[in-house]
């Protein structure tokens, strides 16, 4: 994975296959702490304390294609490779959360990369999913939130060209506003 | 920052419109399924989704292409994986692909109706 972005779009992939209805993502940076945190949450199946415990094993998966499941622990590893920290949370019924600290100015955090596409592909692709969101950069923020634009629409679906450009457009536009195009990579 | 406010404009726009369905496709369109668990999102297989369902609804043919995702097909060190189901024919695997690749695809075989060989998996060996 060569992006942070990436690696949310898998870890959200989880969520969904988790059978979370609503999932939550917050990219927020703080230059004064030195700090870009990742939150990930969703109302998912969740895991049993045994699962959770297995989760960051790179030979534990709960999928039958192989032995072999690197999502969580490729993140958590891009996570404390800077000096952050990663933390996982999930009780059955309930859910699960994520939350990952890099360290800002370390040399090996890997770019954010498009997360704005990471957003939008999510929103797309799982129709019935309600994505909320937030990006912020010290103390300016914008938000996304799928509830408000369906209840907006009615019945036409957000995978629907117009839709989805505007959705697109929104995340991009709204992203260089906050962070004043500022990369961070 | 872009409001909300522009969305009331589209949907009004839409309601207008007569015909109008869900982006699923019916039964007769071509299914295009890319493989995006960790193995193909590490690969690279965000461009080649993307590229896909941005072309396709680009071209306008939302209604006879239906471009979705699913997890880990089992055969991660030839991801990016792209799979082709069209009613009444074999299931076509092209592996390795990237954005441009995809294109061509889309172009020649999902447009087109004829398979492009040189990306296929029956033609690197595996069956």
């Amino acid at each position: 994975m060569t992006e942070i972005s990436l690696n949310i779009l898998d870890i959200a992939e989880n969520s969904v296959a988790a059978g979370a209805k609503n999932i939550q993502i917050e990219i927020s940076v703080s230059r004064s702490d030195d700090i870009l945190k990742v939150i990930i949450a969703d109302d998912g199946k969740g895991m049993d304390q045994k699962t959770l415990e297995k989760v960051t094993d790179p030979f534990f998966t709960s999928r039958t294609t192989r032995k072999i499941g690197l999502g969580v622990p490729f993140f958590k590893m891009a996570a404390e490779a800077t000096g952050g920290s990663f933390e996982i949370n999930s009780s059955p019924g309930e859910g699960t959360r994520i939350c990952a600290d890099f360290v800002l100015s370390h040399i090996d955090r890997m770019p954010l990369g498009d997360i704005s596409t990471t957003i939008h592909n999510l929103i797309v692709f799982h129709p019935q999913l309600d994505v909320s969101y937030r990006y912020q950069v010290d103390d300016a923020y914008f938000d996304l939130n799928t509830k408000e634009i369906r209840e907006i629409l009615g019945d036409i679906p957000l995978d629907s060209k117009e839709v989805s450009r505007y959705i697109k457009d929104y995340l991009v536009e709204n992203k260089q506003e906050t962070d004043k195009e500022e990369v961070f990579q | 920052m872009k409001s909300l406010a522009e969305l009331k404009a589209i949907r009004d726009k839409m309601q207008n419109q007569i015909n109008m369905r869900s982006e699923s496709g019916d039964e007769n369109a071509i299914r295009v399924v890319v493989g995006m668990a960790t193995c193909g999102i590490a690969a690279g297989a965000r461009p080649v989704l993307n590229e896909l369902a941005d072309k396709v609804q680009e071209k306008g043919l939302s209604d006879k292409i239906v471009v979705t995702q699913t997890g880990c097909i089992g055969l991660c060190q030839y991801e990016p994986i792209v799979e082709v189901y069209e009613p009444g024919k074999e299931k076509v695997t092209y592996i390795k692909m990237n954005a441009e690749k995809a294109d061509e695809v889309l172009t020649r075989h999902l447009i087109g109706g004829h398979v492009v060989d040189d990306y296929t998996m029956g033609s690197s060996g595996l069956k």
